[in-house]
């Protein structure tokens, strides 16, 4: 990364600067003065220098990360949602949320944040603005420091306004082994919340559809909520947080890498009334939808009530459920027990879920 | 933000209602006579329905001696591939945006889908709505708009209404894709089929909603079998199952209307005086799987030839054959059941499909594929 490049300003005891025109345009990406100012302007403002000499790399005391576990944890993530801003979050909240609990369904506590963005030019320094003090605010919110970045303008049509990469540190503390093949048959499945919120807030508010739902992201940090599970259940076997593809994706993942069944419960699955009313006008199914602060966790079946007391005890976790139990039946497979007493197959879609016409 | 709401809380899809319902289904078989060997086979012409028993479960839990048989009634799926192809061709002119329904993206064409055109370069979306289309081409002056119109009367209405405001807006970019077909003339199909098995019908709600009762009584008067119109939720095809055997039972054969909370009996006459005001019936229109059925799909009138992509863009609708061994006419018909295709599971998955009836999560054998793979055999 050049030093043109990097969010950190080579100036930063003068006086912030300020863009003065309303949009970005290619110069915003030229690395002059107007780069200058859009850096200093909207990220600098928004994120701060955390008193630190500025430089092309954040760089991280060796001896903090030591002192909370023995091992790096580093993941990261491209946001491309559109719209930019919807009920319950925006791109910028959506991208701190995801890189935060990506590290800690690995079982990292988050230390530390970059924020790529790539800019279509035309899009409003407002609204970049606004972005920026949402991943600022969420960051914050998460106990995570945004301490790199990169900007980039591109020229209109090259991207859908505006893109952002997080990639993301964490730290593993000693003894913490969770794995997506760590499954055993008895084990309990555990959900924080209802499903399909996020697929529903976006799919609503992409204004495609003649249907009003009020429907909010769950958009969410969960890095206190699963240190509070792991706190009350060390023991927890995995845990995996239900963004594209829903449930349905994380539960097929874990029945094939541990070479073990699932059996759910339908009746058992929080869905929010407004999700399953808007899921059956579509013919989408909730198990599919994406979500940002949904969090999957299997832990020994002995430990599923004192992983559903933690869980409930956290505002993110009041409507946690076990929603179903790992089995040696099937290996690789997911079965759902619908409410009829019949079962069905969850397998994974071919992609998207897509609307039908009636 | 409200409570959560679990599946029983759906009052048509309480689970103490519907074991109830599961046990009266089962004493009607019993006095039936009806067993595994020798059900009875009631067909549900819709897609929804075939959604709807896969997604609850329902062939699971019924007794042995009923069997459903997976019907026409998915217009992605009967699309021939002839129609995709010419789908492709107009959406690959540079001039065109062509809009679609989300489940046509995947269906295949003899080269290609909508999705892998896409993918090359055409520039084709999805919407939700042909008022979206029309919307498009309100903002794209310089563009033709296409809609790809398809589906039976449960989506003509709204095509027919869009097609009238495009000509009262005088817009001039907007065009049809007509692929609409009837619901009629495929039920009628479906009995003249030699070795027809089917013993009663679930009826297509949605449908029914634009077109009433009083077409399908035909079916009882002429075939001898009875027709329930039916709503979309667990409870309501269980309900239904009993009134079809009821009937059975009673020796009597009759067109009821299950959906009354949402179908009047008359139809509705607006829905219909659009389709009458737009379209006019076709010859005969080929189905996939099914062959050329005589009127059983329409095309848009003449006095609204300017917004008929078919006249503005020269489609050939060339005739494909079918792929060698794909069983879905006979899986439409309800001779051969999914897992008897030779294709099944192997050559034609929802990954890569063969037949149509892999493509449209409506589809019988996608169906089986997704839901019904614990009891494919018995289902």
């Amino acid at each position: 990364m050049s030093s043109n490049d990097n969010h950190s300003s080579p100036r930063a005891a003068a006086p912030r600067r300020r863009v003065q025109v309303p949009t970005v345009t290619i110069a915003h990406g030229g690395g002059g003065s107007a780069m200058r100012d859009l850096v200093e302007d909207v990220f600098v403002g928004a994120f701060g220098d955390g008193g630190a000499p500025l430089e092309d790399q954040a760089r991280l005391p060796m001896a903090d990360l030591l002192a909370r576990g023995d091992r790096l944890a580093f993941t990261t993530d491209s946001f491309v949602v559109h719209p930019l801003e919807f009920p319950g979050g925006d791109i910028g909240k959506l991208a701190v949320c995801g890189t935060v609990n990506d590290l800690s369904v690995g079982g990292a506590v988050p230390v530390a944040l970059s924020c790529a963005v790539v800019i279509e030019e035309g899009l409003e320094v407002e609204t970049l603005r606004r972005i920026a003090r949402s991943i600022a605010a969420t960051a914050e919110a998460a106990g995570v420091r945004v301490v790199t970045g990169d900007t980039k303008v591109v020229a209109r049509g090259a991207c859908d306004r505006l893109f952002i990469n997080t990639s993301g540190v964490g730290v593993i503390r000693q003894g913490l082994e969770l794995g997506i093949a760590n499954a055993r048959p008895g084990d309990a499945v555990i959900i924080n919340g209802p499903l399909g919120d996020h697929g529903a807030a976006i799919l609503a508010a992409r204004g495609e559809l003649a249907i009003d739902a009020p429907v909010a992201s769950d958009c969410a940090p969960l890095n206190g909520l699963i240190a509070a599970l792991l706190a009350a259940v060390p023991g927890t076997r995995l845990l995996r947080d239900a963004t594209r593809g829903g449930l349905a994706a994380v539960l097929n993942e874990m029945a094939e890498a541990s070479r073990v069944g699932v059996r759910l419960d339908e009746d058992a699955i929080p869905v929010r009334a407004e999700v399953r009313g808007f899921c059956e006008l579509l013919g989408l199914d909730p198990l599919y939808l994406g979500n940002e602060g949904v969090a999957v966790a299997v832990v020994p079946a002995d430990r599923a009530d004192a992983a559903l007391a933690a869980l409930h005890a956290h505002p993110l976790g009041a409507m946690a459920a076990r929603i179903g139990t790992v089995t040696d039946e099937r290996p690789g497979r997911v079965v759902m027990d619908t409410p009829f007493g019949g079962t069905r197959m969850v397998d994974l879609l071919v992609g998207d879920p897509l609307p039908r016409i009636c | 933000m409200t409570a959560p709401l679990t599946a029983g809380a759906n009052p048509f899809q309480d689970r103490e209602t519907g074991r109830r319902l599961i046990a009266r289904i089962g004493e009607k078989l019993d006095r039936l006579g009806a067993t595994e060997r020798k059900p009875v086979r009631l067909m549900e012409i819709c897609g929804g329905h075939t959604h709807t028993i896969f997604r609850h479960g329902l062939s699971g839990v019924l007794p042995a001696g009923l069997e459903f048989l997976h019907g026409p009634g998915c217009p992605v799926c009967v699309l021939p591939m002839g129609r995709i192809d010419d789908c492709v061709a107009i959406a690959e002119d540079p001039r065109v945006i062509f809009t679609t329904f989300g489940d046509a993206m995947r269906v295949p064409g003899s080269k290609k889908s909508l999705m892998q055109a896409k993918a090359d370069g055409a520039d084709i979306r999805m919407v939700y709505s042909p008022l979206d289309a029309l919307e498009l081409a309100r903002r794209n002056p310089d563009r033709e708009v296409v809609f790809f119109g398809l589906g039976f009367e449960t989506t003509m209405p709204s095509t027919a209404l869009t097609v009238l405001k495009a000509e009262r807006e005088g817009i001039a970019n907007f065009s049809l894709f007509c692929n609409h077909i009837t619901i009629i003339p495929t039920i009628r199909a479906v009995l003249d089929t030699p070795g027809m098995m089917v013993d009663g019908f679930i009826g297509p709600g949605h449908v029914s909603m634009v077109i009433g009762l009083k077409p399908y009584r035909f079916i009882a008067s002429q075939y001898d079998r009875p027709l329930v119109v039916t709503g979309f939720e667990p409870l309501d095809v269980l309900q239904s199952v009993w009134m079809l055997l009821d009937q059975i039972d009673r020796g009597v054969v009759e067109i009821q209307n299950q959906y009354a909370r949402v179908v009047p009996e008359e139809g509705n006459p607006q829905a219909n005086a659009a389709i009458d005001a737009v379209f006019e019936t076709r010859p005969f229109f080929e189905w996939r799987g099914l062959g050329s059925i005589d009127e059983s799909g329409v095309a848009i009138r003449e006095r609204f030839a300017r917004f008929d992509a078919e006249r503005r863009f020269a489609v050939r609708s060339p005739a494909v054959a079918e792929p060698d061994s794909c069983q879905c006419g006979g899986v439409l018909t309800g001779t051969v059941k999914p897992w008897q295709c030779p294709l099944f599971g192997g050559a034609c998955t929802p990954e890569s499909p063969v037949g149509a009836l892999m493509v449209s999560s409506e589809g019988a054998c996608a169906a089986y594929h997704q839901y019904g793979g614990l009891r494919k055999g018995a289902a």
